[in-house]
């Protein structure tokens, strides 16, 4: 009898303390750690491998050029955790950027008005998909968006065959080149949308609402969480994110063809894997995926540098990406204690 | 605990696996210098850069560059995106920049979204030369062309003239009514056909199958009815060549009427093999490579500028001279190479 008292007291008290402890082992097992760590590492075995990596005006260039997907990483990042995915990211950079080009080149259409539809024509891509999303709900967003990755694609070039199209006004370029006060323009934009998302998805209700739906969609549905509408908005950010990708990417070349961004979709779930947001979705933060990004970018950068053949390059991503989605799930624990037991018999 | 371990397992892996790349890179670093002075940046370095990785044509151009720069003596950088897209090549150009390279050799996947990084590179001194697939005139010193339109032309009429024995008529199949490369070509041709020798060979029509399979295979068809005494059929496209080469086989006319031309080796391995095409010309990727590869030591030992009316020894490819090519300037390489049954075999694989 006292037993049992006891025992309800101490049911009690952890209930309490968990919600409520700080714990600074929790605080250093966190993921984003172990990526700050990965990063310094990088740069370390980068800085050694070649003299020219510590090179400020040779990493800033890098970084300009890397930044460009990353802007679609931020939506990635709630789609994924909304445990669906969006393949078709770098067909609407192609769709949108052969858009604008086209508007500005054969119609006469003035080039801030062309960079409006070309957001818009970015948001519309989203939109398409997060409807077919929500009404066809027995399929899954990979074949929907694999359906309208080569749907994209395809207009692209209906609308422009195998040419390149450019010829734009000299401003246009600032957004790919410029620079304010010796900080690349791009950096300067990334920097604004990371504190965005991130506000968007750690501190309003919009992003518990997406924790919730990734962890239980049905209890959130029950809840009165506006699932669909929230699905919708998250899909339109992706496409509105790969059409500033767009954006970046036509001034960056002067040009754009239909051809351009392939396999962007493939980088983006890579940095936002990386950056431990779970595909099983309801898990994962920000940082982690903006963290990611660096990784893979300045790790690119570096073996760039080695000049290692680009098929190498891929091997070692992969490498890394399955070490990093794959590591955690092993129940290391057991298979120690296995092999301990197997000496000890012995 | 469990996540704990895990996690550092990751460290650990991480760790590990960057330094194999480390290891990988001074195997690479030992085999690249050779038996020059030192790499402390007395050694020039060459850059090629190919439009994507896993191109046979291109392994071939980037094996007769190493060829040129180790008889020139320097480090030789071979890259190419793993797409063949502009944005990949852009990444590579700004490393090769950060690692102040003396030369570019690239083939462009795209004319113009080059431009500014390529202008990047030659404000810091870097010189630039296209290859196989021209940049625009601003983005580069010259262009490495990969042969010369007048031994394209002459050579086809030679090529017929020896197959069909001095005799006969003879039908040109085409790509498009505008193809500026082609209609240069054709107009050579006719010019060879006025020189002494070639007066029993008549031209009796010039056909535009627009590059278009079916297109070129009616256009055949049409020729063949319209000219029962034809003896040979010209196509310097690798479209044409390829949908002659299937008319004349299915038809059973083989012996009869031959064909030749310019056309990839693949496609056309059978119809050398039976006959069909005795013989047909396409440039050699190792010597387009080769020429990238002098023509980029030239430029940095400033033996050449880029401009009109200069010269230069190119190994084993003889003198070659720089002509105008439009708005800018280009580097012709001689003759196109002849592609028959004795060499096809070691041919068909490779592009």
């Amino acid at each position: 009898m006292e037993q049992r008292v006891v025992n309800q007291n101490e049911y009690v008290q952890r209930t309490l303390t968990n919600k409520q402890e700080f714990s600074l082992k929790k605080f250093f097992l966190q993921w984003e750690w172990l990526l700050i760590l990965v990063f310094l590492l990088v740069l370390a075995i980068n800085t050694h491998l070649s003299p020219y990596f510590l090179n400020g005006a040779g990493l800033r260039d890098a970084t300009m050029i890397f930044l460009d997907k990353a802007f679609i990483v931020f939506p990635m990042v709630m789609i994924m955790i909304l445990r669906d995915i969006d393949i078709s990211v770098g067909s609407t950079v192609a769709l949108s950027s052969v858009v604008m080009a086209t508007l500005y080149n054969n119609l006469g259409v003035p080039m801030e008005a062309a960079i409006i539809i070309c957001l818009l024509v970015g948001a519309l891509c989203g939109l398409i998909n997060g409807l077919l999303i929500i009404k066809f709900k027995e399929l899954s967003a990979v074949i929907v968006t694999l359906g309208t990755m080569i749907l994209y694609r395809g207009l692209a070039y209906v609308i422009l065959e195998d040419q390149a199209s450019g010829n734009f006004p000299e401003w246009f370029s600032f957004f790919g080149w410029g620079h304010v006060a010796g900080i690349p323009f791009i950096l300067l934009v990334f920097v604004l949308f990371a504190i965005g998302f991130t506000l968007l998805l750690h501190k309003t209700t919009f992003g518990r609402q997406i924790f919730a739906m990734g962890n239980n969609p049905t209890a959130s549905r029950f809840s009165g969480v506006q699932v669909d509408k929230i699905k919708i908005i998250v899909f339109v950010l992706a496409g509105l994110m790969a059409a500033i990708t767009a954006i970046f990417l036509a001034s960056r070349m002067g040009s754009t063809r239909p051809n351009i961004a392939t396999n962007y979709e493939l980088d983006v779930i890579a940095m936002v894997a990386l950056g431990g947001i779970s595909t099983a979705g309801g898990k994962g933060r920000m940082l982690g995926a903006i963290i990611a990004i660096f990784i893979i970018g300045y790790l690119q950068y570096g073996l760039g540098l080695i000049n290692i053949a680009s098929q190498t390059m891929l091997v070692i991503i992969g490498i890394l990406l399955i070490v990093s989605v794959v590591i955690p799930k092993l129940n290391l624990k057991g298979i120690f204690s296995r092999f301990v037991k197997k000496r000890n018999t012995n | 605990m469990r996540r704990f371990l895990s996690k550092w397992a990751v460290v650990g892996l991480t760790v590990a696996m960057l330094a194999a790349c480390g290891d990988q890179k001074t195997n690479q670093g030992t085999e690249t210098e050779g038996g020059e002075a030192s790499s402390d940046g007395g050694t020039p370095k060459y850059a090629m850069v190919f439009k994507n990785t896993g191109n046979p044509y291109g392994e071939k151009m980037m094996d007769g560059f190493q060829e040129a720069i180790e008889e020139v003596g320097g480090e030789v950088i071979l890259r190419a995106p793993d797409q063949p897209t502009a944005e990949g090549q852009i990444q590579i150009i700004e490393q090769l920049i950060t690692q102040q390279v003396d030369a570019i050799a690239i083939a462009a996947n795209d004319q113009d979204a080059l431009e500014p990084v390529l202008k990047k590179a030659m404000d810091q001194g870097i010189k630039i030369l296209s290859v196989d697939s021209a940049v625009n005139a601003n983005s580069r010193l010259v262009h490495v062309n990969q042969a010369d339109p007048e031994r394209i032309g002459r050579s086809q009429i030679e090529a017929v003239s020896e197959m069909i024995n001095g005799e006969g008529q003879i039908a040109v199949l085409s790509a498009t009514s505008q193809a500026t490369n082609q209609n240069l070509w054709i107009e050579w041709m006719k010019k060879e056909l006025e020189e002494p020798g070639y007066e029993n060979i008549e031209l009796v029509k010039v056909a535009y199958g627009d590059d278009l399979r079916d297109k070129s295979v009616s256009e055949t068809e049409a020729l063949l009815k319209s000219y029962p005494d034809l003896k040979a059929i010209v196509a310097p496209t690798t479209v044409g060549i390829a949908a002659a080469g299937k008319v004349i086989t299915d038809k059973g006319l083989n012996g009869k009427v031959i064909v030749t031309g310019l056309g990839l080796p693949s496609e056309m391995a059978s119809y050398i093999e039976s006959g069909v095409s005795p013989a047909m010309f396409l440039w050699n990727p190792i010597d387009v490579g080769y020429g990238a590869g002098i023509a980029s030591y030239a430029l940095v030992q400033e033996e050449i500028t880029g401009k009109v009316g200069e010269s230069f020894e190119a190994g084993r490819l003889g003198e070659k001279e720089v002509v105008e090519d439009g708005d800018g300037t280009q580097i012709m390489l001689g003759d196109p190479f002849r592609f028959d049954a004795e060499n096809i075999d070691e041919w068909k694989d490779v592009y």
